[in-house]
């Protein structure tokens, strides 16, 4: 196996088997985790904690039986899905459950947790453009951190906070880097080595995942640069699983070579930047900062012209949504996006994910008939 | 003489709704501003710079009751509007994109020109606010993009720890000098805060007299209808900083007194129990979801929706802190368990024997939590309920035939406790 065969196969595993990795950590180093609810929250300060943050996006393909009780079929899949462990107490290994609410389902589902857990709920401010927004997530985020110190019995000191933010910043910076490296090789990593990569690093500690990332780089880089055949293609959406549906990419030499997706390259577009200002402070700034996500209001509606962007920088051939089931936050963006693609002759596509589906025939179809048209 | 003297509440009603549309055609005509807006965002800015007021939420239930909503969904469906997004938003658009097309191309569509929707002009600006929802916010996004306008909006942080912090009306309360300052520059003109003044304490008297209108369902039999709450919604929505709230609600308040005095009821005394209603009206079916239960002698006297619109607030209070927890306390923008108290609240005042809960297919807010608020005021108050599948616009999703057999087990269950009693 090659190094980067292995590091793969490592970050594989991981994504595929979350429990292994938190029974692991907690073995180790005998701290527990921490639940972190899509799709953005402040994930340094569990970081700071010693806990492990796990990211909660629901599961692949169980069949909706227990949440039925809880939630009509209209709320969006993932969240089915994320009813559904509840119920069945997938999640009540966790410490704690960090629960923000940009949607009206969050904003709900934030008022029902079914685990054990103890969650802690906050609202991001959405008229992000003003500095009573920073001001008023601050206090939000010095609640979350009374509360994170008070079910896990620690002190979060703002030493340990610079020190977590750093090592963020460094991991969304190498997977930006991972993006670009993973658009120019996409014969070494593949729609779902790629996904793979993004994956694991909710599970893991992010120093931990910088480090393999970067081996990962270094390794592809030195290979030479192939010209690729098959066409190229940028992914927007909440997420885009399970691996039969990125095989369907690779099987029709799809490339993935960016992507505007919630659970992935939306979670490392800003930083938490320098400054003079306390950390909390700071990241509260980062989500002033956020552009181009359907839960961070925008009047403007800037996304459609960054995605075009993005094709512009990457030399993309198209854009494939992939619109999560009942996602209304996504399904607003859609027509304004859609509308924008169609005015510029920009192709694009929209197929549907959704958690509970085994099969991806139609998605197949749909796919096979875009990629011959192109 | 004035036009309206004379006039008895329910044609004050029908008069102020015309005439708050015919205020924005002539707006329009005169150049002036037109601002649509999300129905409980604050009014109180635009009105003082004399930017007349639209409310779409309001013209889609008006759609929807004269069944035109499915021409409108057509449109919207067209434009890549996915079925699942609240049928409010989706009736507004299809309206937004024909309206747009006529001024483009000079000519009406067909689907326009045969619409019993109310005749108002597009806007110059927008105004939104999430206390009812988030789905305002992409809404709102939508509208100010496709018609390239300014969009105003007031976000009130979900409340998911009572009571609301004081860091909350602060961020708000400057979101609202935000609003000043961007209505200043749209209007090209220094905000007016003498006007501003009066502009709150006219809102304060059209709620109060709303709030008079709802207190009458505490009587035993009920001298109001609860489903008329529904029909002068409309008012309180449209025209609260206007005195045409004021008047009309006044009107129908002091008839409700003077019917209590005489003995007169709703169901000329004969209700047999009474129940809540939660969630929105079921426009298209408006009148079927009222007559089955009237048949069976059910009068509904509390609704949560229609006291949304309670926003009381400190007039005078400059720092503008009260009309921001006026503006966020909604029950839906709040913690369950305050939302149950607040449902509870509205129950023990209407005297109701249970409660009918509507599932609606366009709003995941006023939908997602029933089961548990359900369950917590059960276990309260131990009064039955029942759910039904509904929309508010989307005339397809509501079936007759299930509303009735739930409100019958419902009343049943009513009936029964009543006899153990
Ligand atoms: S509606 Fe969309 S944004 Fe909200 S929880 Fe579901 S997938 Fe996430
Ligand atoms: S029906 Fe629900 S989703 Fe639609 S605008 Fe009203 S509160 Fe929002």
């Amino acid at each position: 196996m090659s190094k980067v065969e292995a590091i793969l196969s490592q970050l594989k595993d991981i994504a595929a088997n979350p429990k292994k990795a938190m029974d692991d950590y907690k073995a180790e180093t005998g701290k527990g985790a921490v639940g972190v609810m899509p799709i953005y929250a402040p994930e340094e300060m569990i970081h700071a904690t010693g806990y492990l943050p796990m990211g909660i996006w629901g599961a692949q393909g169980k069949t909706i039986s227990k949440a039925r009780t809880y939630l009509p079929p209209f709320a969006c899949s993932i969240m089915q899905q994320v009813m559904e462990l509840q119920c069945e107490g997938a999640y009540d290994d966790l410490a704690a459950v960090l629960f923000s609410v940009p949607c009206d389902t969050l904003k709900c589902l934030s008022q029902k947790w079914k685990g054990t857990s103890p969650v802690i709920v906050f609202t991001h401010p959405q008229n992000r453009g003003l500095e009573a927004a920073n001001t008023f997530l601050v206090k939000e985020y010095e609640l979350v951190k009374a509360q994170l110190e008070h079910y896990l019995g620690v002190k979060i000191t703002n030493a340990d906070l610079e020190r977590s933010i750093a090592i963020y910043n460094e991991n969304r910076a190498v997977m930006r880097e991972f993006v670009k490296v993973a658009a120019d090789y996409p014969q070494v990593i593949d729609a779902v080595s790629r996904h793979a990569v993004f994956k694991a690093r909710q599970f893991m500690l992010k120093e931990k995942h910088t480090e393999l990332v970067k081996e990962l780089i270094a390794e592809v880089k030195a290979m030479p640069v192939q010209p690729w055949t098959g066409k190229k293609v940028i992914v927007a959406g909440i997420l885009l699983e399970p691996n039969e549906l990125l095989d369907i990419f690779n099987e029709f030499g799809l490339a993935i070579v960016d992507d505007d997706l919630a659970q992935e390259s939306r979670q490392i577009r800003v930083d938490v930047l320098d400054g003079e200002e306390g950390p909390l402070y700071r990241m509260a700034k980062a989500w002033q900062q956020m552009y181009g996500c359907s839960v961070a209001t925008d009047t403007k509606k800037g996304r459609g012209k960054m995605l075009m962007n993005k094709m512009a920088q990457t030399g993309a051939d198209a854009v494939i949504i992939a619109q999560m089931k009942f996602c209304d936050p996504e399904e607003w963006d859609y027509p304004v996006l859609y509308r924008e693609f169609e005015e510029r002759g920009v192709k694009n596509l929209m197929i549907e994910v959704d958690q509970e589906v085994t099969s991806f025939e139609q998605v197949k179809t749909r796919l096979q008939s875009f990629v011959e048209m192109m | 003489m004035s036009l309206t003297q004379g006039m008895k509440a329910k044609q004050l009603l029908g008069y102020y709704q015309n005439k708050a549309d015919q205020d924005a055609r002539e707006a329009k005509e005169r150049g002036g501003l037109v601002c649509w807006s999300a129905s409980v965002a604050p009014p109180e800015f635009c009105v003082t710079m004399g930017i007349a007021m639209v409310y779409p939420e309001t013209h889609a239930a008006g759609i929807g009751a004269r069944k035109g909503a499915m021409d409108m969904l057509d449109v919207a469906e067209r434009k890549g509007y996915n079925i699942d997004c609240c049928s409010y938003g989706r009736v507004n658009m299809g309206y937004m994109e024909c309206l747009k097309e006529a001024a483009i191309t000079g000519v009406k569509p067909e689907v326009l020109v045969n619409s019993p929707a109310a005749d108002v002009p597009l806007p110059d600006l927008v105004i939104t606010c999430n206390n009812i929802c988030n789905t305002l916010l992409k809404w709102y996004e939508n509208l100010a993009v496709e018609l390239d306008i300014p969009c105003i909006v007031i976000d009130v942080p979900f409340n998911h720890t009572m009571p609301i912090p004081e860091y909350a009306k602060a961020y708000i309360a400057d979101e609202f000098r935000n609003a000043i300052s961007q209505l200043e520059v749209i209007c090209g003109r220094p905000f007016d805060w003498k006007k501003f003044q009066e502009v709150k304490a006219q809102t304060q008297r059209s709620v109060y007299q709303w709030n008079r209108i709802a207190d009458f369902t505490k009587y035993k039999p009920s001298p109001l209808n609860g489903f008329d709450l529904f029909n002068y919604m409309a008012l309180i929505v449209a025209c609260r900083s206007l005195d045409y709230a004021e008047i009309t609600f006044k009107a129908f308040a002091d008839e409700l007194e003077e019917n209590l005095k005489a003995g007169i009821y709703a169901f000329k005394g004969a209700e047999k129990t009474r129940v809540q209603w939660e969630g929105i009206a079921v426009w298209p079916h408006l009148g079927h979801t009222f007559k089955s239960l009237k048949n069976m002698g059910t009068i509904m006297t509390g609704s949560a929706y229609p006291a949304i619109w309670d926003l009381t607030y400190d007039a005078n209070d400059e720092s503008l802190h009260s009309m921001a927890e006026a503006y966020t306390r909604t029950y839906i923008n709040t913690c369950l368990s305050n939302k149950a108290a607040v449902l509870m609240d509205i129950m023990e005042h209407g005297k109701v024997d249970g409660v009918i809960y509507h599932l609606n297919r366009s709003c995941k807010l006023m939908s997602f939590l029933n089961v548990e608020t359900a369950e917590v005021i059960k276990e309260k108050n131990g009064l039955p309920y029942v759910s039904f599948d509904g929309d508010q616009t989307d005339p397809r999703v509501f079936s007759p035939a299930q509303y009735d057999t739930r409100v019958q087990a419902l009343v049943e269950m009513m009936e029964a406790n009543m006899a153990a009693e």
